[in-house]
């Protein structure tokens, strides 16, 4: 797990860290099942308020990204395929509405707009 | 939750200071900040709590007994810096180790060894010859080698470099995995140990302003910039102090929600650092 804290950002730590594990998660760099540091640990470690990782991982598990067992530790939850399918469109969805409002903002339509896309899209293979 | 330590309508008189109505707990198994600007009354408190001074009306329990009757109990139990350490002048810090280490029914010689070895701290050398960052440093090295279940440590960080500092963090942030372990610490520059605090209490005048979460704090209070004309006309919602210069003001808000709502398009509003409020809370200018 990596986990980078910037004391710049406008983003509240736990936040942060919330948001770069659930990356971690959905990129299957942590795998389902793994094992995640203690909170105390995780703060020790960041050097942060044990406050702040609990609730990172709180939030966390709220959107059932992780689960906490009793004496055990906390865990990368078994993801159900369909609804990490749907968290992953939903990313894009809203990165790609944003596009779109500011597209109809500039005056660029639907066309011009396709045609950008496929060329952003095959730049990248 | 249980509290380590709990202080319930304190108060103390002084001619031309008094500690009033202080109340606030330190739940088992985190860090508490004292913060606030010099004067405000931080070193009273611990004097209280450490049973130096006596107090006018109130009541502290530590480890859920009376600071008074249960003095000695307790007071094994706690690892205590004072903000200008005293110990014997006129004798080596060896000798003053086997003279206080019988105190501590817990005391850990290896862990002590191992922490004077860190601190760079010359066994044979005499207290009084030490720089004040040195008998600052001897000080923590007594306070964490005895298993202490709770700090309380008065301006740690004064007179110390931000490379000892910065250990002391981290010494700090490996304590506190076991969730047994409670630090109270007082400082009135709050950048130092912002990072790891999990409470913060903020007394001014010899009273409490705040005493809650860090994050809720955090989350709750911003700084709003905006223009001088529409500051005078529109106000900023949960206004606690401001600062005017020629161009704008700068406001404190305690309701950052309210706050960014009534932004105005030309507006900021950033997150308030622990630094932020204490400046506007002592320094800024208020209404009414």
């Amino acid at each position: 797990m990596k986990i980078i804290i910037s004391n710049s950002s406008n983003l509240p730590i736990y936040e942060q860290i919330a948001r770069q594990i659930k990356n971690q998660i959905m990129s299957g760099e942590l795998r389902e099942g793994e094992p995640l540091p203690s909170i105390r640990k995780l703060a020790h470690e960041l050097q942060i308020s044990v406050i702040t990782t609990k609730r990172a991982y709180d939030d966390l598990e709220r959107e059932g990204f992780l689960d906490t067992v009793g004496g055990k530790g906390t865990f990368v939850s078994v993801q159900n395929k369909d609804l990490m399918r749907e968290k992953k469109m939903k990313i894009v969805e809203d990165k790609l509405n944003e596009a779109v409002s500011q597209a109809k903002m500039l005056g660029i339509d639907l066309e011009a707009l396709k045609v950008m896309l496929s060329l952003l899209f095959r730049e990248d293979e | 939750m249980d509290s380590v330590l709990e202080i319930k309508r304190l108060r103390k008189e002084y001619k031309g200071f008094t500690l009033n109505d202080v109340s606030f707990s330190l739940p088992e198994g985190f860090i508490m900040g004292l913060i606030g600007p010099n004067g405000a009354g931080k070193t009273t408190i611990i004097k209280l709590v450490m049973n130096l001074i006596r107090r006018n009306a109130g009541e502290i329990k530590v480890f859920g007994l009376d600071n008074i009757r249960s003095e000695a109990e307790i007071k094994a139990r706690i690892g205590f810096v004072y903000d200008n350490p005293f110990f014997y002048d006129d004798i080596s810090l060896k000798s003053l180790k086997s003279a206080i280490a019988p105190f501590y029914p817990k005391w850990d010689e290896r862990l002590f060894q191992k922490l004077m070895e860190e601190f760079d701290l010359p066994l044979k050398k005499k207290f009084k010859t030490l720089s004040h960052g040195m008998k600052m440093k001897f000080a923590l090295a007594i306070a964490m080698s005895h298993d202490a279940d709770l700090l309380i440590l008065d301006e740690p960080t004064a007179g110390l470099d931000p490379v000892f500092r910065i250990e002391l963090l981290d010494r700090l942030a490996a304590l506190m995995e076991n969730e047994r372990k409670s630090v109270l610490f007082s400082t009135h520059i709050t950048t130092d140990l912002e990072r790891i605090a999990d409470y913060i209490t903020f007394i001014k005048d010899g009273e409490i302003v705040f005493t809650a979460a860090k994050d809720e704090i955090l989350e709750n209070w911003a700084v709003v910039k905006t223009g001088g004309d529409r500051f005078e006309s529109d106000g900023v919602p949960g206004l606690r102090g401001y600062r005017r210069s020629e161009y704008g003001v700068e406001a404190l808000t305690s309701d950052a929600g309210a706050a960014r709502q009534a932004l105005s398009r030309d507006d900021v509003l950033e997150r308030a650092s622990l630094e932020d409020i204490m400046f506007f809370m002592s320094k800024g200018e208020r209404h009414g």
